[in-house]
């Protein structure tokens, strides 16, 4: 059976609008990401040194706020729904399977290496960005948060700006 | 009246509506094309708007929403989650991830939903991510200065600009609007076709419309909030209302009367000079939040408006009924009355009847025990506990 195709994109964004604006009405915070992926650093490094944990600013902090548990995070449960709300997304769409995304003239290597630099890019921005494309951007505009649409038209005005320069990376022909 | 989270919602059952909301998230996410590098990069070099689409309609829904809600009583803007705005690190922060997003083809949650579905460039791209922030964790002393330069606080940006939230929030919509066309005559041209996906175009007028309609309302129809508070002035002396006598909040006083609660209009830096026992102080807007709601919506209790003048009392009266509460009274006279005849009462002449001299009595000794009462309260007043925003963010 063939992949499903994708959904509307209006259709998809007013749904996500309105889960957007019921998990606001719920709990009064909107969607996130990057934050668990910061309860999952602070979490692996607690356990790995503690002590380092003590002594580094950033890390005492986090823990301090966290009552002691970094992984009892808001954020934490809601990406677990994630992983399993794509996977069964995927599931009934027939797009599970295991496969490296790249266009034809662009290797392997190259294709893990930039995705391994781009995720740390996006890591250390989300921190100082306190947030990333959902937790900054998307969540900010629907409370209209100065600093989440001044993030939201850095990443995109960013984004706009370097990608001149990694259009082979897409582009076939490099064109 | 929302949000819902901690009163309704405690904070350990809110864990499992996170499970719950992040599976709507990552269902929406994948249905959209999100889990591809490949269809999220394709904004940036104009074959693939999707991105653009999903985004702005999102957002824009759940902006009119918040607006809505909040317009209409139903959301305490107040006590949800603004993002803080720290200028420069929002800046280059989200400089960063543009840089990040052009090299690695996902954002973190777009890599959460391909790695979910076994897109392995994702898996590398969300193991990045951790390496990313370990950096700034351990580089934390070196980024801390930029990281909270220019702090302005949980502002929005309507309060930046000092244009209308309403205003605001229509022209985002226009804005996007306007990117939905010109970002598809693009697409069309880079693609030199039309793009199946955008398909049944009736489906998404009827969304447009009906947002619109709820834009329109909320933008042109009074805020409830501003409309209550202008009529309160006037409406104030011709309203109907319970009142208390003096004598009568100095008995339940006196008696520490449990099912009594005072709240106090006047201005916070009166309040601390001089309060009744047990008394909450409140704005009148605040009247309107999810605080006053928690007092004023009990039934077995007996609420009571104090402030300067009876007049001010029943503005805080007329509001509240206006809003559905029914269990409340004002005091009489308001409280330069309570003072003048309860806390500083003299006779001016002898008593003569039976009820004057009851008075007398009561009077005499209320003026003796309360100071003493207000005294105990102050020193042993607990600190205020007002509701508080939400803490999110990433």
């Amino acid at each position: 059976m063939n992949e499903t195709k994708y959904m509307n994109p209006y259709l998809a964004g007013f749904f996500l609008g309105l889960l957007l604006l019921v998990t606001i009405f719920v709990t009064g915070r909107g969607l996130g990401a990057s934050g668990a992926v910061k309860s999952g650093v602070v979490a692996t490094v607690t356990s790995v040194a503690p002590s380092h944990t003590q002594d580094s600013k950033f890390y005492s902090e986090y823990m301090k706020e966290h009552e002691n548990n970094p992984l009892k995070n808001w954020l934490v449960f809601e990406v677990l729904g994630v992983i399993f709300g794509a996977f069964i997304s995927g599931l009934v769409s027939n797009r599970l399977n295991f496969t490296l995304e790249k266009i034809p003239t662009v290797t392997t290597k190259t294709r893990v290496i930039t995705a391994l630099i781009g995720g740390a890019l996006f890591g250390l921005g989300s921190q100082l960005g306190r947030g990333c494309t959902s937790g900054s951007a998307l969540s900010g505009m629907a409370v209209l948060s100065a600093g989440g649409l001044i993030t939201m038209f850095a990443i995109f005005g960013g984004a706009y700006a370097f990608a001149w320069f990694f259009r082979k990376l897409w582009l076939e022909g490099g064109k | 009246m929302g949000p819902l989270v901690p009163d309704f919602i405690g904070n350990e059952l809110n864990f499992v509506v996170a499970i719950l909301i992040g599976i709507a998230f990552g269902f929406i996410l994948e249905q959209a094309g999100f889990s591809t590098s490949k269809k999220l990069v394709g904004l940036f070099y104009g074959y693939d708007f999707t991105v653009l689409r999903v985004f702005f309609t999102a957002g824009i829904t759940a902006m009119i929403g918040v607006v809505a809600l909040g317009h209409f009583g139903l959301l305490d803007l107040s006590l949800i989650y603004v993002n803080p705005t720290f200028l420069w690190s929002a800046i280059i922060g989200g400089l960063i991830m543009g840089l990040g997003f052009v090299i690695g083809g996902f954002c973190p949650g777009t890599s959460v939903c391909a790695a979910a579905i076994g897109k392995i460039d994702a898996m590398v791209f969300v193991l990045g991510g951790f390496i990313g922030v370990f950096i700034f964790a351990e580089g934390y002393p070196m980024f801390e200065e930029l990281y909270k330069a220019e702090n302005l606080g949980f502002i929005t940006i309507y309060d930046l600009t000092g244009t209308s939230q309403g205003l605001f929030a229509f022209g985002m919509t226009a804005m996007a609007v306007g990117s939905f066309w010109f970002t598809t005559w693009v697409e069309k041209k880079v693609n030199k076709k039309e793009n199946p996906e955008l398909q049944p175009k009736k489906l998404y007028l009827g969304l447009g419309l009906t947002l619109f309609v709820i834009g329109f309302f909320t933008l042109f129809m009074p805020e409830r909030r501003v409309e209550l508070l202008a009529d309160a002035s006037a409406a104030a002396n011709s309203t109907e209302v319970n009142t208390m006598s003096v004598d009568e909040l100095a008995f339940r006083l006196l008696d520490q009367d449990k099912k009594l609660q005072v709240i106090d209009l006047r201005t916070a830096k009166e309040f601390e000079k001089f309060s009744l026992p047990g008394s909450t102080n409140m704005t009148f807007d605040e009247l309107f939040g999810k605080d006053a709601h928690k007092v004023l919506a009990l039934k077995n209790k007996k609420t009571v408006f104090i402030a300067n003048s009876e007049a001010e009392e029943r503005k805080a009266a007329f509001i509240v009924s206006e809003l559905g509460y029914r269990n409340f009274a004002v005091l009489e006279g308001g409280l330069t009355t309570f003072k003048k005849e309860i806390l500083e009462y003299k006779a001016d002449k002898e008593p003569v009847t039976r009820q004057e001299k009851d008075t007398h009595i009561f009077r005499t000794r209320a003026a003796k025990e309360l100071p003493a009462l207000i005294a105990a309260a102050k020193k042993s007043a607990a600190p205020k506990k007002k509701s508080s925003r939400v803490i999110g963010g990433c």
